[in-house]
């Protein structure tokens, strides 16, 4: 009886500490992205699929409210504005879950964009269905996904580039640098980076 | 001279900044520096992160002030830290606020809220390379937060209740 109480008590105690640990789920290079159809700031619905000539997608996921997040805004519009053209164009898509931020509504959502002159959608994962099975856990965290015959493969996960103090001082572009391989049929030099980032709010 | 400190502290209180709203930074700016508020890039920091006393368990929890998961689970730090500190236990608060918000946001809250744990900054642009040495596992989300002694190492890339923190600090004092 008392080894069934231990046994049991090991148990429990196994299952609380591997409930609370981050598990390796979400996307890893190679996987195919799922697509989906999310809320855009001008009540449209967007989807991977709706891009017909697309080579691939630039998904950034990001928000209003982090600092991080505002911090790289501006470089997220400069990726869209450079590679669109060339058939990668940014789609942004907010995580977080707007009770717990209301400064991360759709109407603040919109207002951010007017502001700041985004070109790119910047859409809802209303319901918070998306972001966990690409596997995002922050604000911004980007998917760099290239479109092949079975379908939209993770190419790049990571940072946009190696400094969120200043756009002046970066040394490395990650995500400029995997687009641009890509562009060429080349392999992504770098194809998985990490940095700080905001917690994405449940 | 304690005078002066005591003023300051009051000044600071007053000019009340609000702890989780992460969109709104205070525009102004004090010229007070606290002298004892130590940053480090990550060379520096290490030596935190590897023990320097056999007989501690450390407790370096990564969070910042416009983190409002992190600002909302300091207080459960500072209460493990008083709890445990008799039983060699250190709790070491790391800040990743940026540079420029270190004497408008920073230390006024620092101020505000009188933490006993030690606060240390991590100024240290290169995250691709030093967050897999904090752990291999974290993504770069914070709250994060490392338990260790010198048999034992856990990481946690997650949130934390007073009672949680208790239960995870618990087997590193057996």
């Amino acid at each position: 009886m008392k080894h069934t109480i231990k046994t049991l008590f090991a148990l429990v105690v196994f299952i609380a500490t591997t409930a609370f640990t981050p598990v390796g789920t979400g996307y890893d290079i190679g996987d195919i992205a799922t697509d989906f159809e999310l809320e855009n700031i001008d009540g449209k619905m967007v989807s991977m699929k709706d891009f017909k000539d697309a080579k691939g997608f630039i998904i950034v996921f990001t928000c209003n409210t982090c600092p991080y997040a505002v911090a790289y805004e501006d470089r997220v519009e400069a990726l869209n504005k450079k590679y669109a053209d060339k058939g990668y164009p940014v789609i942004a898509i907010m995580p977080n879950n707007t009770d717990v931020k209301p400064g991360d509504s759709m109407d603040k959502m919109r207002a951010r964009a007017k502001a700041k002159g985004f070109t790119f959608p910047y859409l809802m994962d209303k319901g918070q269905k998306i972001y966990p099975q690409y596997g995002a856990t922050k604000t911004p965290h980007v998917y760099v996904l290239e479109r092949t015959t079975k379908g939209h493969e993770v190419k790049y996960i990571g940072a946009i580039d190696d400094n969120y103090q200043d756009a002046n001082a970066v040394s490395k572009r990650y995500v400029e640098d995997a687009v641009d391989a890509l562009l060429v049929g080349k392999d992504v030099p770098e194809s998985k980076t990490r940095a700080i980032g905001c917690s994405i709010k449940v | 001279m304690n005078h002066m400190l005591i003023i300051l502290t009051v000044l600071f209180s007053l000019i009340g900044i609000t702890e989780t709203a992460e969109e709104d930074y205070p525009t102004t700016t004090i010229s007070q520096n606290m002298d004892d508020l130590k940053v480090f890039d990550f060379e520096g920091l290490q030596n935190y992160l590897s023990a320097k006393d056999k007989n501690k368990t450390y407790v370096i929890n990564f969070w910042a002030t416009w983190c409002a998961p992190c600002v909302k689970e300091l207080p459960y730090f500072e209460e493990l830290n008083a709890n445990f500190n008799s039983k060699n236990v250190e709790v070491i608060l790391v800040s990743l606020d940026f540079p420029n918000k270190i004497e408008s946001k920073l230390i006024p809250f620092l101020e505000k809220r009188n933490l006993k744990s030690e606060v240390v900054v991590l100024d240290d642009v290169k995250s691709n390379e030093w967050i897999p040495k904090v752990n291999e596992n974290w993504t770069g989300a914070i709250p994060a937060t490392v338990i260790y002694n010198e048999g034992l190492t856990k990481f946690y890339e997650r949130s934390f209740t007073y009672k949680e923190l208790e239960t995870e600090l618990k087997p590193f004092l057996k």
